[in-house]
């Protein structure tokens, strides 16, 4: 299946990741900070997700309201829809959903640009002309995406009970007040505080995954490509490892 | 046009001066391939130097190495009297405003305008000018020196290749560097866009009072700018002189390279 020059090659990239996340959490609390990159980051990351993220998180609101009602209208229970689909939103499929589309869109954008900048020598032109490039491009970009994700997939939340209480209104005759009184009177805190967190963990992967493939990007323009793709598998695979672990952890602390 | 008597002033300068950069044994091997192999350099204060060699030759890795964008393996490299290796980060930036680095590709950064690449050196190292407000003076003064103050606000993307290593050449001025180093300045584009950068190097040349050290393998590039030339094969000073001393010699690696 993998031979041990494939698994080799995996521990390498997972040790090269450590160092890099060691080297941003070393030079992340020293001067000089780079605030204004960091906010036209925040700018981009956040508002170049906004979009998509919105779009999915409405149709997942709705196919899953659409697909769950028959069965919950089968049991008599279609008056637990809110609950239901708040406290699934809220506490898994709103996550990690919008943290594989934000890796999608975020990852590859970040690995595809520091890549044509590693290959075209701009990231060597900057370190010449005195500015660190690891801070000015690294540590605003994984910041970024560590504050921009969970602000997101609270926005997303929203859009997706919306689209969920849309159908619920058509199908049922359900207003917004006694929808939305429903979802909310069911979550708890066990469900909201912890899915937020690990929403700054997803955030921090992401732009971590993003900006290592594309800081050490090689192989001139065909690495570029490769970059922007090895950066959302990996971090794909690397939000469902967190996700575990949040899950697990969450489990000890509020028995979920 | 490179007179005699304009070499016999660089060879006094040679023989009064202390070289503004000194490179000694420098050794730097990817693996198994032993890129360079004893390197010895010395660039004295407003001098030309050219070194020439053939892709793969290791110049570009010597350069970087020279600016502290590589690691050597060994050897000694000394700038304006300071020990590169010796530096710490803080130390080696500021010695870095005072060299210029032109890249083989321009680099310049997509992103910004052109006015916003010539600022970005100028974000840490404003000091070395004083107390200065406004960045647009030095900006445009830059541009003006290369002929494209019209292209201020241009992107990257709207600049012709000879353009964007103009503007290339207005950032590495920007911080008024005593030496610049020249990456294959004239590669990648067409004879007369390479003349018109060579003529505007050496006007910078004559402006700035800089000294260059100029990595190419563009003969005619070397026959035009060149005091004093070292041919670089497999990692060491093969042949050192003038651009007719070597291009005269009677040696077959050198006839060789020449006839290319």
């Amino acid at each position: 299946m993998f031979g041990s020059s494939s698994i080799e090659r995996l521990l390498i990239e997972i040790g090269d990741i450590t160092y890099f996340a060691k080297r941003f959490f070393k030079e992340v609390f020293t001067k000089p900070f780079e605030f204004k990159e960091f906010l036209r980051q925040c700018y981009n990351i956040g508002n170049r997700s906004l979009f998509l993220v919105g779009i999915t998180a409405f149709i997942i609101g709705l196919v899953i309201t659409l697909q769950t009602r028959p069965t919950l209208q089968e049991f008599g229970a279609v008056s637990w829809m809110p609950s239901m689909v708040s406290i699934s939103i809220v506490r898994e499929i709103g996550p990690v959903i919008i943290a594989l589309t934000f890796a999608g869109r975020i990852a590859s954008g970040i690995g595809a640009e520091l890549g044509s900048m590693r290959v075209t020598e701009q990231i060597d032109a900057m370190e010449v002309s005195g500015t660190n490039p690891f801070k000015y491009l690294v540590i605003t970009r994984i910041l970024a995406a560590t504050l921009m994700l969970p602000i997101l997939v609270i926005l997303g939340d929203a859009i997706a009970l919306y689209g969920s209480y849309i159908i619920e209104n058509i199908k049922g005759d359900v207003s917004f007040r006694l929808y939305f009184n429903k979802a909310l009177n069911a979550l708890a805190f066990g469900d909201i505080v912890p899915a937020t967190i690990k929403t700054f963990f997803f955030g921090f992967a992401i732009g971590l995954v993003g900006c290592y493939k594309g800081f050490n990007c090689k192989k001139g323009t065909v690495g570029v490509g490769l970059a922007a793709n090895s950066a959302v598998v990996f971090a794909s695979m690397l939000l469902f490892i967190l996700d575990f672990i949040a899950v697990f952890i969450t489990d000890i602390f509020f028995e979920i | 046009m490179i007179t005699k008597a304009h070499i016999d002033v660089k060879q006094d300068a040679k023989s009064n001066n202390q070289p503004i950069i000194k490179i000694r044994n420098l050794r730097k091997a990817f693996g198994d391939n032993v890129v360079l192999n004893g390197f010895n350099l010395e660039l004295y204060e407003g001098e030309n130097l050219v070194i020439m060699g053939k892709s793969g030759s290791g110049k570009s890795v010597m350069i970087k190495c020279l600016i502290g964008l590589m690691q050597a393996d060994s050897g000694y490299i000394e700038i304006m009297g300071k020990d590169l290796l010796s530096l710490n980060q803080v130390e080696l930036d500021k010695l870095r405003t005072e060299i210029g680095f032109l890249f083989q590709g321009s680099a310049l950064y997509d992103s910004m305008t052109v006015r916003e690449n010539l600022e970005f050196p100028l974000r840490r190292h404003k000091h070395k000018f004083g107390p200065i407000e406004d960045t647009t003076p030095l900006v445009e003064e830059a541009l003006k020196n290369v002929g494209l103050l019209d292209a201020i606000d241009l992107m990257p993307a709207e600049l012709s290749g000879g353009m964007k290593r103009r503007i290339a050449l207005a950032r590495t001025l920007i911080l008024k560097p005593k030496i610049i180093l020249y990456d294959e300045p004239t590669s990648g584009l067409d004879p007369i866009t390479s003349k018109e950068i060579i003529e505007l190097m050496r006007n910078i040349q004559r402006e700035y009072r800089t000294s260059s050290l100029i990595i190419t393998h563009d003969v005619d590039c070397a026959r035009v700018v060149a005091e004093r030339m070292i041919l670089l094969v497999d990692g060491i000073n093969y042949a050192e002189g003038t651009y007719n001393e070597l291009a005269s010699s009677e040696d077959e690696k050198i006839k060789a390279f020449f006839k290319q």
